[in-house]
């Protein structure tokens, strides 16, 4: 069972990080909306989805954050992922099983999974 | 509708992120001797005036703007009262707000608590800056997860470090694993998950 000796063993290993990281310092930026009508949607095991393809491919420049209700409660759950540049592309009605793809093709090989975008989506 | 409570949870707890809290108390208590499962979040947040506290189970009050209604807190009393337990929240501008909702455990419509620990573990991951006490209770045994002493230890690492994430993972399942099988006589992970209690 995992303890807090544990915990000291593996931060004993790790390198120490100079500086606080900001939001600039990452390549790519994931962004899952959370609030009531994102969560009702089963915006958590996306967000859990994206975390674990995250560290599975060890993308250090790349971070998963949260975001409140977007106001497309209808397309929920929605990720947002901001590329270096600022560029913003939306993906809705995501689902766990579409994150490893979305992450494959658009955060490491930079280019979107344009079926899953609101563009490709919306009437 | 939430499919699951550990998800009114979450939603609740967005709440204190939202209020600026430094530390959320999410406390589970189950305790099948008096048949209730009783669930507390509690912030030291931005706090609520009384009148914003009396208005904040109606569902078309919302104080966001991206839309018209508010439904986090209206399900969740729902959701208790649905069972015939109760919902209770107070809260003090400048000091915090508690919630506080009790479930009657043995009733037909008491949605199963579901995956409390990715709820936990979403929180932390997602707030790196704040601090966390997730207590599970049943019965007499306890778990506790105090991102604190996680933090002391830690230093300069932050709490949302994938592999620091990972182990705040496995952390809550392992402990949750030996909690329900110290305070049940059947094993678990029979018929599915132990964080997906069977109603029974």
């Amino acid at each position: 069972m995992k303890t807090l000796a544990e915990l000291q063993a593996m931060r004993d290993d790790m390198k120490s990080q100079v500086g606080v990281r900001r939001d600039s310092d990452y390549r790519m930026r994931i962004v899952v909306g959370m609030a009531t009508c994102g969560i009702a949607a089963g915006a958590r095991p996306v967000l859990a989805a994206c975390t674990e393809e995250v560290a599975k491919r060890n993308l250090h420049d790349v971070i998963v954050s949260q975001t409140g209700c977007i106001g497309i409660c209808q397309f929920e759950p929605v990720v947002e992922i901001f590329d270096a540049d600022g560029k913003k592309t939306t993906y809705v009605h995501v689902t766990p099983e579409k994150i490893p793809k979305i992450i494959a093709q658009h955060v490491v090989n930079g280019s979107p999974v344009v079926e899953y975008t609101i563009g490709a989506n919306a009437e | 509708m939430m499919q699951e409570l550990s998800m009114n949870i979450l939603d609740i707890a967005e709440n204190s992120v939202r209020a600026g809290a430094a530390l959320v108390h999410i406390t589970v208590d189950e305790q099948p001797s008096q048949d209730l499962l009783t669930v507390t979040i509690s912030d030291d947040g931005c706090g609520m005036a009384p009148e914003q506290v009396e208005r904040v189970t109606d569902p078309f009050y919302t104080t966001r703007t991206t839309r018209e209604v508010g439904l986090g807190i209206p399900f969740f009393r729902m959701a208790a009262e649905l069972t015939g337990g109760s919902f209770d929240i107070s809260s003090t501008p400048g000091s915090g707000t508690v919630v506080k909702a009790a479930f009657v455990l043995s009733s037909v419509d008491r949605m199963p608590l579901g995956n409390i620990n990715e709820t936990v573990s979403t929180l932390i991951h997602c707030n790196p800056d704040m601090d966390f006490i997730y207590t599970r209770r049943i019965g007499r045994g306890e778990i506790e997860l105090d991102t604190r002493s996680f933090r002391n230890i830690l230093k300069d690492i932050p709490l949302n470090d994938p592999k620091v994430s990972q182990f705040i993972r496995e952390y809550l399942n392992e402990n949750t694993d030996e909690l329900l099988s110290s305070q049940k006589n059947k094993p678990t992970n029979i018929g599915g998950s132990p964080y997906n209690e069977d109603l029974s």
